[in-house]
């Protein structure tokens, strides 16, 4: 089923951590397998870096997992100097997710790929304001572990996920970055119905996933088409077509956020739009968690795409 | 229990051939049934009597087990606070009854009701109203998706406009939108009448075997069987007197608005549903 939620402060900041943290937790009955949040902090010169070393389930079951992530963790770091980042705040959120703030003036898909070339690494997020954020549990387990509470920032997306195409892992959680660009995230309630053949024709311009989660596709899909010229509410608009199957799925980038429904409008979405802050989910009792008071809200309409500039 | 006959209509309208026996489709209720259509274990309300109900701190089985518990202490009317857009409240509510919802509901809000006229003040989220059998409900704001999914009888209407799919399966009853519908709307619809005031959106009453759909605005597009038919002078006054009950109105005046029908006749489709059955009766 999963549950997807979105806000933007179109002017300032504010606890964003907090916002989606509620959000997400009162959408927990729609998918208890995973929790994720790709927060908007406010952009620096640095790249923000989220890396995941191995698979929760791997620390809990597997022997020599422990002196593997170390090994691991040390070949990020080396590579990194290798190429010449500079690593600038280093912090381990847990025993398997790094997060790096790095000063780096090259081929970034280049460096991604060379650090995702060690085997076991993941790099889940890189830009100047996004930091993305999953792992198994409801919202308020996985805020606590990773300390979102007091996240200041101006947007996110996130997704409660009841697994039902693929397994039960981080790597199959969203959000799901849209590698190689920086600060563009996706995340999406539904089912995409031409997943391998789409798949399979982005593979064959050069663009990587990560997993079989027919969600990342959407990243890909719409990564590919930036890459290609569309501005993102073209890229949107031209999912509507291309993608099959009953979807509703939410984009951020460093500047906008955006929402797409399938021509079917199968999957849910409530909206509530005010001049300074927008708020949708895929259920309206997860805008009340930030808004006790009586609101207006709406359901956007099938094959509508939005996209709020900040 | 009556005899089919050997020859049927819809042999002559070469739908199928084969010679149906015994029970079917063709005879669901006989008229001795009557008795069956009302709820003899439920308690008398007094319409007079109103108590108020804080939903803040409840959840959803609490609100709709004391919204019971009340009517059997014979309170009429509730005022129920604070819904903050639950699922499923005010469901299975299967007698006379005055219901203020002061708030939102989420989810499939006032399902499976049977009788009580219920007003609610802000939106309500997918499958308000699911299988209404009888009664009122108004929503002063917007509603979600599969709005009065499957309903049987009563009216539902909701002044903001609606998602797609409004009255999926719509078995009888009125539902009135006062805004715009989005697509699917009236998909499979077998009885009843739908009025949109503002614009419909794709694929109206696609599949839809009989009922009939008004609408003020524009229609984006009709669904399989759905055919246009001509405003009657009795359309346009039972229009003009369900929108006067709800205080409504088109811009363009009942008798500019456009009429959609079935296409098509099913063979096995000529019996009066149940809740038709309780008006005759």
């Amino acid at each position: 089923m999963c549950g997807i939620a979105g806000l933007i402060h179109k002017a300032g900041s504010a606890n964003i951590g907090s916002e989606m943290t509620a959000m997400l937790q009162a959408l927990k009955h729609r998918g208890p397998d995973s929790t994720g949040f790709a927060l908007y902090g406010s952009p620096g010169g640095d790249h923000i870096m989220r890396i995941n070393l191995a698979e929760q389930a791997d620390t809990l079951d597997s022997f020599d997992i422990h002196a593997l992530i170390k090994q691991r963790h040390a070949g990020v770091d080396a590579r990194l100097q290798e190429m010449g980042a500079k690593v600038n705040a280093q912090e381990n959120a847990t025993e398997y997710s790094l997060r790096y703030e790095v000063s780096y003036g090259g081929d970034l898909k280049r460096l991604i790929d060379y650090l995702e070339d060690i085997e076991g690494v993941e790099v889940m997020s890189c830009g100047h304001g996004l930091e993305l954020i999953k792992d198994l549990g409801d919202a308020g387990v996985v805020s606590e572990q990773y300390k979102l509470n007091g996240f200041g920032g101006s947007h996110a997306i996130g997704h409660t996920r009841m697994a039902t195409e693929s397994d039960v892992d981080i790597r199959s959680a969203h959000p799901y970055w849209a590698y190689p660009f920086n600060d563009v995230s996706v995340v999406h309630n539904g089912q995409l119905t031409n997943y391998w053949t789409s798949r399979r024709e982005l593979e064959r311009q050069g663009n990587r996933f990560n997993s079989n989660c027919d969600s990342e596709l959407i990243a890909v899909y719409i990564a590919n088409r930036i890459n290609k010229g569309d501005t993102l509410e073209e890229a949107m608009t031209r999912s509507i077509e291309e993608l099959d199957g009953v979807f509703t799925y939410l984009v951020a980038t460093s500047e906008a956020l955006g929402m797409a429904k399938d021509v079917m409008a199968a999957k849910p979405m409530v909206l509530f739009e005010s001049d300074d802050f927008i708020a949708m989910a895929s259920e309206e009792v997860a805008i009340r968690s930030i808004f006790p008071h009586e609101i207006d809200t709406f359901d956007p309409y099938e094959g509508e795409v939005r996209v709020w500039q900040r | 229990m009556a005899t089919v006959s050997s020859s049927h209509q819809s042999h002559e309208m070469g739908l199928h051939s084969e010679q149906l026996t015994d029970r079917t489709q063709q005879v669901f209720f006989n008229a001795e049934e009557s008795a069956n259509f009302t709820y003899a274990w439920l308690p008398e309300v007094d319409i007079n009597k109103s108590a108020d109900v804080d939903a803040a701190d409840m959840d959803v089985k609490d609100v709709n087990i004391q919204i019971r518990e009340l009517m059997e202490q014979g309170v009429g009317t509730i005022n129920l606070h604070n819904p903050g857009s639950m699922h499923g409240l005010c469901v299975g509510i299967l007698s006379r009854l005055q219901l203020n919802i002061h708030g939102s509901l989420g989810y499939f809000g006032c399902g499976l009701i049977d009788g009580p006229n219920v007003n609610i003040s802000g939106r309500v989220g997918w499958s308000c109203a699911e299988n209404m059998m009888a009664g009122t409900v108004v929503i002063e704001k917007n509603a979600g998706s599969t709005f009065g999914a499957a309903i049987r009888g009563g009216d539902l209407v909701c002044k903001g406009s609606v998602g797609s799919r409004t009255g999926i399966d719509q078995k009888g009853g009125t539902i009135i939108v006062g805004g715009k519908t989005g697509a699917f709307s009236g998909f499979m619809m077998q009885r009843g009448r739908m009025v949109i005031l503002g614009d419909a959106g794709m694929n109206l009453g696609d599949s839809m075997y009989d009922g009939t759909i008004y609408v003020g605005g524009d229609i984006e597009g009709l669904g399989v069987d759905a055919v246009p038919a001509e405003m009657t002078e009795l359309d346009i006054q039972w229009l003009t007197a369900k929108l006067a009950l709800y205080g409504m109105k088109t811009p363009n005046g009942v008798e500019n608005m456009q009429k959609i029908v079935a296409g098509k006749q099913l063979w096995n489709y000529d019996n009066l549903e149940p809740t038709e059955k309780k008006l005759v009766l």
